[in-house]
């Protein structure tokens, strides 16, 4: 097992190296230079102040350099200093960290409590009224732009019957209400958006678990289970549903994309302060320090995610494991 | 032969492209022309989905929107399938180092944050439909390599494959008159998938103001002035969304009829 869990680790390495490569090149190939902004929004910026200030930002050494240097600062967590204000791009990240993680978490936890089940559900009635109905309903949050569905959302719920606040995570008495209050008001701040986060791995996750329950229902050891005279419950729960929900493990890693994609639309949209809508904002301010950071980030985590899908998936499943020790 | 989802989806894909192609007879106005006495005017007889907050008629802008999202989604993919094609046969014709090396990149760009990617390159290349067309392109054809690759590895050893090299074919006309013709459906089933895909980021991207830039309309950066008409002009609102989510349906009941098909 330890074995295994280090060759992965190992092999991350590569994949590391390989994607923050490519980044680099491609963000710093591009035509225009953040100190070109400055200049096009101040005339008086002479050519030469901007030479200094490519200079201040090292972006008048060669690309390897400018990459080493970045890469060895960036061993020591040390991100570099975003363009934009000057701070740490480190600081400026952690403190939006913790709202998107909060509201990542609980969509993930949501997602996972309600597909399993539907999915169960689905594959026991395969073919039959609930299974269509869930279908069509798949299909269609497939077929949804998670933005539209929020705008919609946001007109019903916030505009027309003004049940909940349009945007931000806070009210602006927030600080004057009891821990109950607050607790309430950001509750009700977070609804929406933590629902539209949801839908699209909900269905996701749902049909996986459908496809997978109805391989495991279709194995002999689900007839001999019948055919020595176990009640249905059993054979569903017991037998087929821990065959079927070993593949599921691995989507939990492999969800992480998906919702850092959706968390950029749902935070803009939202007006919600994490770390989507700060790559947002760097992204439409050219701030390369703080674009690289977040690219990073955003491979790092999905990194994790695999090896994570990988190393539960090997512990859960022997087989995965023994196969892995052959090679 | 009954294939209720390829006949569907084959119909309304159909529906979108006439609409695209034949969008300046079909249009009742000038998707950029403003009319100052009907400024977000609610759908009636003479608009039929109403007018945006420059009086401009919504169908008509929605309309030539779908050549906008259409063709990015169908250049996106050809980009995408055809690098796929390419570097997957590559792979899996030669093997080996050439092999290992394509495969190791094919894991970095899967483990990719695309979506983070494509904003930053859109960002600092100057969004136009071309960059557009190009990087969600190059960021989708690794599904295709994988496919093509394993298709080839399977098939490169069998007799038809030793004949046509005993007549003397070339590697290039072994790989795409032999080899890729036998994995064309499960392909066509991605690439159907991808336009869909692609239509939904590029309407992302848009609505993000990444994407196409006004006044050309796209159905996503339509739905930009919705943000600031809500609970004013719902018309604004429901109807580029719905334009998205028929179009992408179509396409998606399209690739699961074609897999159907071939599988």
């Amino acid at each position: 097992m330890l074995s295994y869990i280090l060759r992965r680790l190992l092999g991350i390495v590569p994949l590391f190296l390989g994607i923050t490569i490519i980044s680099f090149i491609v963000i710093h190939l591009s035509p225009g230079k953040p100190t070109s902004i400055e200049q096009a929004l101040n005339p008086r910026v002479s050519l030469e102040t901007r030479a200094k200030l490519d200079k201040i930002y090292g972006l008048d050494k060669p690309l390897h350099v400018q990459y080493v240097n970045w890469f060895s600062r960036l061993l020591r967590f040390d991100f570099d200093r975003s363009f934009r204000d000057g701070r740490p791009v480190s600081e400026k990240i952690l403190e939006r960290m913790p709202v998107t993680i909060t509201i990542n978490l609980i969509s993930l936890a949501l997602i996972f409590l309600l597909a399993i089940p539907i999915g169960i559900k689905c594959a026991v009635n395969e073919n039959r009224t609930f299974d269509k109905i869930t279908t069509v309903l798949v299909f269609i949050t497939f077929a949804m732009p998670v933005f539209w569905l929020a705008l919609l959302l946001m007109d019903l719920f916030c505009i027309r019957l003004g049940w909940l606040p349009v945007s931000g995570i806070k009210s602006l008495d927030f600080d004057y209400l009891s821990p109950l209050g607050k607790f309430l008001d950001m509750s009700k701040h977070l609804i929406l958006p933590i629902f539209v986060l949801s839908l699209g791995g909900l269905a996701g996750v749902s049909r996986y678990m459908r496809s997978s329950m109805i391989d495991a229902l279709r194995q002999p050891y689900i007839n001999t289970a019948r055919a020595k005279g176990l009640p249905e419950d059993k054979v569903i729960y017991k037998h087929a549903l821990r065959n079927a929900i070993l593949p599921i493990v691995t989507i939990v890693g492999l969800s992480i994309p998906g919702l850092l994609a959706g968390s950029v639309f749902f935070e803009s949209i939202f007006a919600i302060p994490g770390i989507g809508r700060l790559f947002y904002e760097a992204v439409m301010m050219r701030d390369y320090p703080l674009i690289m950071a977040e690219v990073v980030l955003g491979a790092v985590l999905t990194m994790f995610g695999n090896l994570i899908a990988d190393i539960s998936y090997a512990v859960a499943d022997p087989r995965i494991r023994f196969k892995g020790n052959e090679k | 032969m009954k294939n209720k989802f390829l006949l569907i989806g084959l119909g309304m894909a159909a529906f979108f492209i006439l609409v695209a192609v034949f969008a300046p007879f079909i249009s009742p106005y000038d998707p950029t022309a403003i009319d100052q006495d009907e400024l977000l005017a609610p759908p009636s007889r003479s608009h039929l989905f109403g007018t945006d907050s420059l009086g401009r008629d919504l169908l008509s802008r929605i309309i030539y929107g779908s050549r906008v999202s259409l063709s990015i989604g169908f250049v996106a993919v050809i980009i995408a399938t055809c690098f796929g094609l390419f570097v997957g046969s590559c792979a899996g014709f030669y093997s080996g180092l050439l092999d290992s090396i394509v495969m190791r990149f094919v894991d970095i760009m899967l483990c990719f944050p695309t979506f983070f990617l494509i904003l930053a390159v859109v960002a600092v290349f100057e969004p136009s439909i071309f960059n557009i067309m190009l990087v969600i392109g190059l960021t989708g054809w690794m599904g295709t390599a994988r496919l093509i690759r394993a298709e080839i590895l399977s098939l490169k050893d069998r007799e038809f494959i030793q004949a046509a090299r005993a007549i003397g074919a070339s590697n290039a006309r072994i790989i795409t008159r032999h080899l890729i013709p036998n994995a064309i459906g499960p392909v066509l089933v991605n690439a159907t998938l991808g336009i869909a895909s692609a239509i939904l980021l590029e309407s992302g991207l848009s609505f993000l103001g990444l994407g196409v830039q006004p006044p050309t309309p796209s159905w996503g950066n339509i739905l930009i002035e919705s943000k600031s008409t809500l609970g004013v002009a719902w018309w604004i609102t429901v109807f580029p969304g719905l334009a998205i989510l028929v179009t992408i349906l179509s396409f998606n009941f399209l690739s699961e009829g074609l897999k159907k098909k071939f599988g």
